[in-house]
């Protein structure tokens, strides 16, 4: 449905966006996960027509959208801080797409009380702007988005600024809401939680171009590149040399799963497969930090003579800062990475 | 706050789409016509007409003018005058603008309306409320026989009445913004009260206080009318002198002369303003100015207060009260009821028909000024715009400097041929006024449509507003109010305007202005009187527009 074909813009010196391809088939949710600087956004701006190309073209429902000016593209956006309109109120900002599309004030009336509803905030037509509070107003602007039914709704950082309980809340009801809506979207976030927790397909951007695209899952399981892995959050990534079922890495051998690619490659070694067994087995280190994270502990293990490692374990398992541990690694935790090799 | 919103925007790099460039610049083809046909092109004519003898320039007249004597005077006084008036101006004002942005006290918001009327008063008014404070017959003489209109004094204090409000309101106005804990900040590190003040106050007010600066000095080395009333035959500033030269001397090539040395001193004054102007918008942490006003605390603060209060008392609202008081100084409203009959002789009408003849120009001006005024702002609001938009923005304010004896005596030869034939018309008059009112408008509208968030217009794209419907439905109603604003300077501005009025506006049409300057050169108690009631009339017509500005006043519009 939506189609970007080698789409190019430059800011001065930087290219922002660097001949990106992309495809969003109807009813798809994707979600553009990358670090700030990274395209994102401009990629939003591109498709809104709120920013010209340099070159490459933007098609929408195969029509080429080159010299469409942004309001008549038909594409909703909801901005990152919301940008609701703060002289009119509720129901006017909800109103705004539809009476520029010149419907009547009846139909108006309407759409607004069942958007408002939709984003449960019946009743709301009339209260001011400023009297609303963050998660508020973030409903106020989907549902002004929603309004005059884009054939595609982009969302730019959908919610960044909302604390924690209220965005995996939202998050949840948004992915309700577009499924039964039926609704494209296209989303961009920096926040990976976000962008799987809603997304049918996740594209990973990297200076401008794209760096993987694929389920959460796939690109949990298997990121593409050591950037894609890192941005993930994952710290065990090394160069390694891999001969049979086994490659020699800085933290000496590690199994490696069947049918792996031989020679010099980069590893991913998920914290999962990193086993703490007693001292005397595996590689000696020593427990630096932990961190709490919930259903987990992260531990952070200094070998003596090689990079930290990152390591999960349940709670009760978790040693304490100092301790002598040994480590043993689990050949289904480890992926091979694309992209060139990093030395050994 | 405002510092953190500067940061999110420059950290996103944007290029105008061309197509927005060139609507921009569409925008700026009416206010470019107007000044080239109603500015640059009389300017030129009464230039040339001054310094072409046969189709070939005379340009050594330039240094033949300069080396008369009483030319030289000329431009001396008008300096040192502009100099020590702009230094007197701060003196007696800083102080002000201090109280006014660090006190909270009862009354306030009246006063602040209160001094700012002496600014929208038209010189003449200025002239003439002098005049009867200090002049012949006036308060100073017949109490104590003392008369200042003979000496340099009366214009100095003149000047410093006109250009109080643009002291406080420009210095002030930043001070009450700024974060009184950096000053605090400062003295948890060691610094003493006034170092703290010296070190963290002062450079964040250095611009403002430069800014103001030129302008009270733009005001008064180009004052006119303050000069032609209460100059006398002995003080003389460029205006003033170009005036008699064009009218009373007809030596068009001194007065060209002159026409040229003021544009080239105004345009280095404007371009030094401009400078600052920039600079002020340099990243300071700026607050809500009501959360930075207390109550004065001990003696000291109490009587920096009431010097001020008392200041204002003597300069600002004595002499305004002083003419209302000389206006009514005959039995049963003489002077009024003597502007309603013709028999003086001086008017081809009877006088009191300058009102209503005052009130169309200055409204016809002022929708001109809005015209022009806010599509040259709509073209100048984004900040990346390039460096040809920004030199028309300072540009824009030349008006505000160049000879408006010039500009009128230009219109009257230069607009007196087809196509542009418009000396029999009414428009001439607000043309010319017009051309003062849009530096006001556009300075008043600028900041708040610079203040405006793209995203917003944005916002109102995707949801389908077409360039115009965004313009309509989001920086409207937003500038709504600072419209207003602008409208009323624009007013008071075209309401007062003299210097190119007095050559254009037709003997049976005067203007108020032209009025009081036409009764006060004439002799006679009864023409006197009748000058100092149209000043009041004026004055009563100013104050009232001011007052009702003061009312849908925003913090964020103007710089004025």
């Amino acid at each position: 449905m939506l189609e970007l074909d080698e789409a190019t813009v430059r800011f001065g010196g930087r290219t922002a966006l660097d001949a990106v391809g992309l495809d969003v088939a109807e009813h798809e949710i994707v979600c553009v996960l990358g670090p700030s600087g990274s395209g994102k956004s401009t990629l939003l701006r591109v498709v809104a027509g709120l920013q010209p190309l340099d070159s490459g073209r933007v098609f929408l429902d195969g029509r080429d959208l080159g010299g469409v000016p942004a309001h008549k593209r038909g594409v909703g956006l909801m901005f990152q801080d919301h940008q609701l309109f703060p002289q009119r109120d509720v129901g006017g900002n909800v109103a705004f797409g539809l009476r520029m599309h010149g419907a009547s004030k009846a139909q108006q009336g309407i759409r607004v009380r069942e958007l408002l509803e939709l984003v449960g905030l019946p009743g709301a037509a009339s209260r001011a702007i400023a009297s609303l509070s963050g998660g508020e107003q973030q409903r106020v602007a989907l549902a002004r988005a929603l309004a005059p039914r884009p054939r595609l709704l982009m969302l730019d950082e959908p919610l960044g600024q909302l604390d924690r309980s209220l965005r995996e809340r939202l998050v949840v009801e948004l992915r309700e809401l577009f499924s039964e809506l039926g609704t494209t979207v296209l989303a961009v976030t920096h926040d990976q939680g976000e962008a799987f927790a809603l997304a049918d397909r996740v594209v990973v951007m990297r200076d401008g171009r794209i760096a993987q695209s694929g389920t959460p899952l796939e690109v949990w399981q298997r990121p593409a590149d050591e950037f894609v892995a890192r941005f993930l959050g994952f710290e065990n990534v090394v160069g390694a040399s891999v001969s049979g079922e086994a490659a020699d890495t800085p933290w000496g051998k590690v199994p490696m799963p069947a049918g792996a690619p031989q020679g010099e490659v980069t590893l991913l070694i998920r914290p999962a497969g990193v086993r703490l067994v007693p001292s005397a087995e595996g590689l000696r280190c020593t427990v630096a930090a932990r961190t709490f994270r919930g259903t987990h502990v992260s531990v952070h293990l200094q070998p003596e003579s090689a990079p930290r490692l990152e390591a999960a374990c349940a709670l009760r398992d978790a040693p304490e800062p100092g301790d002598e541990v040994g480590v043993a690694f689990d050949a289904a935790e480890i992926v091979v990475l694309d992209g060139a090799p990093i030395s050994p | 706050m405002d510092v953190a919103r500067t940061e999110v925007r420059a950290g996103r790099p944007r290029t105008p789409a061309p197509g927005k460039s060139a609507a921009r610049l569409a925008l700026l083809v009416v206010p470019v016509v107007f000044f080239a046909l109603f500015f640059a092109y009389p300017v030129a004519a009464i230039v040339a007409r001054g310094l072409k003898v046969d189709g070939a320039w005379q340009l050594g007249r330039v240094g033949e003018v300069l080396a008369q004597s009483d030319i030289r005077h000329v431009l001396w006084f008008t300096t040192w005058q502009a100099l020590v008036s702009t230094a007197l101006t701060l003196l007696i004002a800083l102080p002000g603008a201090y109280v006014f942005a660090r006190f909270d006290f009862r009354g306030k918001q009246v006063l602040r309306a209160v001094i700012t009327v002496p600014f929208v008063l038209p010189t003449v008014v200025v002239g003439t409320a002098f005049l009867a404070l200090v002049g012949r017959g006036g308060l100073l003489d017949e109490l104590w026989g003392v008369r200042l209109d003979t000496t340099v004094w009366a214009i100095l204090l003149a000047h410093v009445f006109f250009n109080y409000a643009v002291v406080v309101r420009t210095v002030g106005g930043l001070w009450s913004q700024l974060d009184p804990r950096q000053e605090e900040a400062a003295r948890v590190l060691g610094a003493s009260r006034l170092a703290a003040w010296r070190k963290v106050t002062l450079p964040a007010l250095g611009p403002a206080v430069a800014a103001a600066a030129l302008m009270v000095f733009l005001f008064t080395f180009t004052s006119f009318g303050v000069v032609q009333i209460l100059g006398g035959p002995t003080f003389a500033t460029l205006e003033v002198e170009i005036y008699r030269q064009t009218s009373e001397i007809f030596d068009l090539s001194t007065a060209a002369v002159l026409t040229m040395i003021q544009f080239v001193a105004v345009g280095a004054i404007l371009a030094v303003h401009a400078w600052t102007v920039r600079r002020r918008e340099t990243a300071l942490r700026l607050v809500d100015a009501s959360v930075t006003a207390r109550r004065p605390r001990g003696a000291g603060q109490w009587a920096l207060l009431a010097a001020v209060l008392g200041t204002a008392a003597v300069l600002l609202v004595l002499p305004l009260a002083v003419l209302v008081q000389r206006s009514l100084d005959a039995p049963g409203f003489a002077y009024y009821k003597a502007l309603t009959s013709d028999e003086s002789g001086v008017f081809l009408v009877p006088p009191i028909e300058a009102v209503g003849n005052s009130l169309q120009y200055a409204l016809a001006a002022t929708a001109l000024a809005l015209l022009i005024g806010g599509l040259a702002a709509a073209a100048l609001t984004r900040r990346d715009a390039g460096r040809l938009i920004r030199g028309f923005d300072a540009l824009l304010m030349l008006p505000l400097g160049v000879s408006a004896v010039t500009v009128g005596f230009g219109f009257l030869i230069a607009l007196d041929e087809p196509p542009l034939d418009l000396r029999s018309s009414w428009i001439l008059v607000p043309l010319a006024q017009a051309l003062v009112g849009v530096p006001f408008v556009v300075r008043t509208m600028l900041p708040v449509l610079r203040a405006v968030d793209v995203r917003l217009r944005e916002a109102a794209a995707v949801l389908g507003a077409s360039p115009w419907r965004v313009w309509r439905e989001v920086d409207l109603p937003m500038v709504r109010r600072a419209l207003l604003v602008a409208a009323g300077f624009a007013f008071a501005v075209s309401l007062g305007e003299f210097g190119a009025t007095v050559f254009i506006a037709r003997p049976d049409n005067p203007t108020l202005p032209v009025a009081v300057a036409r009764l006060l050169g004439r002799a006679g108690e009864l023409n006197y009187g009748q000058a100092m009631a149209l000043s009041t009339i004026l004055m009563v017509v100013c104050a009232v527009a001011l007052l009702l500005l003061e009312r849908i006043r925003t913090d964020r519009t103007g710089e004025f």
